[in-house]
């Protein structure tokens, strides 16, 4: 369909008195994306969605919508949709009434609106429900709903504000997909709100990772997860394991960081990082926990961790365990599953290898966590 | 035993239970109902000196009534004109005092329950202050303002909007204020209560999707507020059809209000079987047109307790 709507925020400031929700964002989102705002709860990224909306208005800075700058026009005049939290659909409409709404205020009629309703009805799998109330209807459905709802409007941008968190986890898995599967036939740009790292990875054509109103990085998904530009980032996106120490040797686009528990460990400096790294810093290495393998207990070297096993578990697809890490927090492992035999090493020490290029340091900083 | 008593005493115990449920029988029983059919027994019979009561003239009649519509026997008219005036004066004048009521109340409602702050509970205070007040010094307090040389007269004559004073007594303008202001509180708070809980991202999805305020308060807030809006004009409509004290002290010479007409049957005429009657006949009347509107505006009695 459209190429769709580009999103631009220049240099955005939003500020409650003296608490600063949004500091200095700059984004670019291309028309037609899937574009998320990941970051925990109150991280400023509702704060964004609003000021794209309309309902606020940035204290500096500038939204800009196709090119056009927003500033001064109200959310009943800007080319977006938003879909709310809880939906808020109107629960004394029917659920065709509600889907046309939009239409309804430029004064489409009855029989118009009933059509396009159908229509929509339809694309959603939900044909037949138009004369139902949304009370009568499953969360799922609703949610659906106040998605026809948004696109019935027509919107160069539809805006979701983690409309899939009162869902259950089946349901939330299946929405994902749905979600996803609409924005590509519909070809308009997405903005999705969410603190769900899965649902921004596997959604999202890109991703923003917000922490206390700054925006930490912003890329696609591999990107994010792979090469992350912060600790926050690192330990926010997916698992991580993090090693604290300082830098003793750069070499290249490499580094060897003195742990404070597990000696000297090669790692790969984050993409965004290299040149900035240098001898005696306080650095942060982390590992994932599908990128450890099992080596011969014992064997020293600068990509091999030794530690004891505190817990085992089996997860079907893996097995994890987990190991005695730092600050008393514990190390995690996943081993997947190929069939082969495990033996419990509870208690016992176990030694870890993992590939240089598998393991990102980066500058001490705040992880997600703390 | 019915099982919702059984229920209701397991939960009670039987000595809570039984108080509670005695107080309430004979609040509704002791204090409405009995007096009610004591007046309907009085407005079927003949206003007869007290030796004659219980004798042989004390036969149930429709007298009562037939003098409302026709008015005393072998009278000047075809109908009792001048009552009859009165009483749909008084319920023309109680919708209208509703309507007015409403279009007053509910912008100050919705202001209420969709605002935060701390001045939204002062503006509270200041709207339920005035009822500690007693009613009949408010309406004099009215007077005052509205009178011939009063506080409103002296700032539109000194102003020069008007030449000479303006009677607002004469003129029923001071009565429908009066009434308007009496049950402002009961126009208010039922309306408040249900706009409190409408979510406000309705509001916000509304207009996100490009409504005008006027729509987004036809199609979204005044339909989930109609059960608060009816409770509200229930009330009003039926306290200013019945009210006494504001016509009295507020109305004009020549405007009657059909409870005057009702007290001067009890007082001054001593005629307590015509006054029953007419009270009945006025009771009877107000329930039938709230039901009657509540079928038009699609309003189910449950909607009214909210």
């Amino acid at each position: 369909m459209s190429a769709g709507v580009g999103v631009n925020l220049e240099n955005l400031w939003i500020r409650f008195g003296d608490f600063v929700a949004v500091r200095d964002a700059n984004v670019n989102i291309n028309g037609g994306d899937f574009f998320s705002f990941l970051g925990p709860s109150g991280c400023g990224k509702t704060t964004i969605l609003r000021a794209v909306s309309g309902f606020l208005e940035p204290s500096e800075g500038n939204v800009l919508i196709g090119g056009n700058n927003m500033k001064g026009i109200g959310p009943n005049k800007r080319p977006t949709a938003l879909i709310f939290q809880n939906l808020a659909l109107f629960p004394l409409m029917k659920v065709w009434e509600n889907i046309t709404f939009s239409m309804e205020i430029k004064g489409a009629s009855a029989k118009e609106r009933r059509k396009r309703a159908d229509e929509l009805l339809d694309m959603i799998a939900l044909s037949g429900q138009g004369d139902k109330l949304p009370s009568e209807l499953s969360g799922g459905q609703k949610q659906r709903v106040a998605i026809a709802r948004a696109l019935c409007a027509e919107p160069d941008v539809l805006l979701l504000d983690e409309p899939l968190s009162a869902l259950d986890l089946k349901l939330r898995q299946h929405m994902r997909s749905e979600l996803r599967e609409i924005q590509k036939r519909v070809g308009i740009t997405f903005i999705y709100i969410t603190h769900d790292q899965g649902e921004a990875l596997t959604m999202s054509d890109n991703v923003a990772v917000m922490r206390a109103g700054v925006i930490d990085q912003i890329g696609d998904g591999k990107t994010i997860y792979n090469d992350p530009n912060t600790a926050f980032a690192a330990s926010f996106v997916g698992e991580n394991n993090v090693f604290r120490g300082t830098v003793k040797k750069v070499i290249g686009d490499e580094v060897m960081i003195n742990t404070n528990r597990s000696g000297d460990l090669m790692a790969r400096i984050s993409s965004s990082n290299v040149g900035k790294m240098k001898e005696g810093d306080d650095a942060m290495l982390f590992i994932r926990p599908e990128a450890f393998s099992l080596a011969p207990l014992g064997t020293q070297g600068d990509h091999f961790v030794t530690a004891e096993v505190h817990k085992e578990e089996f997860e079907g697809n893996v097995f994890n365990i987990f190991m005695e890490g730092e600050g008393g927090k514990e190390m995690k492992v996943s081993l997947p599953n190929l069939g082969q035999s495990f033996e419990s090493h509870k208690g016992e020490p176990m030694t870890l290898e993992y590939d240089v290029h598998n393991a990102v340091a980066l500058p001490a900083g705040v992880l997600a966590t703390e | 035993m019915p099982r919702f008593l059984r229920e209701y005493f397991n939960r009670n115990g039987v000595g809570l239970g039984s108080i509670m449920l005695g107080l309430v029988l004979f609040w509704t029983i002791g204090l409405i109902i009995l007096p009610q059919l004591s007046m309907l027994d009085f407005s079927f019979r003949p206003n007869l000196p007290p030796p004659e009561i219980g004798g042989p003239k004390d036969l149930y009649t429709l007298e009562n009534y037939k003098y409302l519509i026709f008015g005393p026997e072998g009278g000047s008219q075809d109908y009792n004109a001048v009552d009859l005036k009165v009483f749909y004066r008084t319920l023309i004048a109680a919708v209208l005092v509703t309507l007015f009521n409403l279009m007053l109340c509910y912008p100050i409602a919705y202001y209420l329950a969709q605002t935060n702050g701390n001045h939204i509970r002062i503006l509270a205070l200041m709207l339920i202050i005035p009822y500690w007040i007693n009613e009949i010094l408010r309406a004099f307090a009215l007077r005052i303002i509205f009178g011939e040389s009063g506080v409103l007269n002296n700032l539109l004559v000194g102003m020069g909007v008007f030449d000479t004073p303006f009677d607002f007594i004469r003129n029923d303008i001071a009565l429908y204020a009066g009434l308007g202001y009496a049950y402002i509180l009961l126009m208010i708070f039922p309306i408040y209560n249900v706009i409190e809980s409408l979510d406000r991202n309705q509001i916000e999805a509304a207009r996100d999707m490009g409504a005008s305020w006027t729509r987004i308060h036809r199609r979204v807030v005044i339909p989930y507020a109609k059960p608060g809006i009816s409770s509200g004009c229930t009330m009003v409509f039926m306290l200013s059809a019945g009210a006494l004290a504001a016509p009295q002290i507020l109305g004009g010479p020549s405007s009657l209000w059909f409870t005057q007409l009702i007290y001067q049957q009890f007082n001054d005429n001593s005629d307590w079987p015509q006054g029953a009657a007419y009270a009945v006949v006025l009771l009877v009347t107000c329930i039938l047109l709230v039901l009657a509107l509540m079928r038009v505006f699609k309003v189910n009695m449950g909607d009214i307790g909210k």
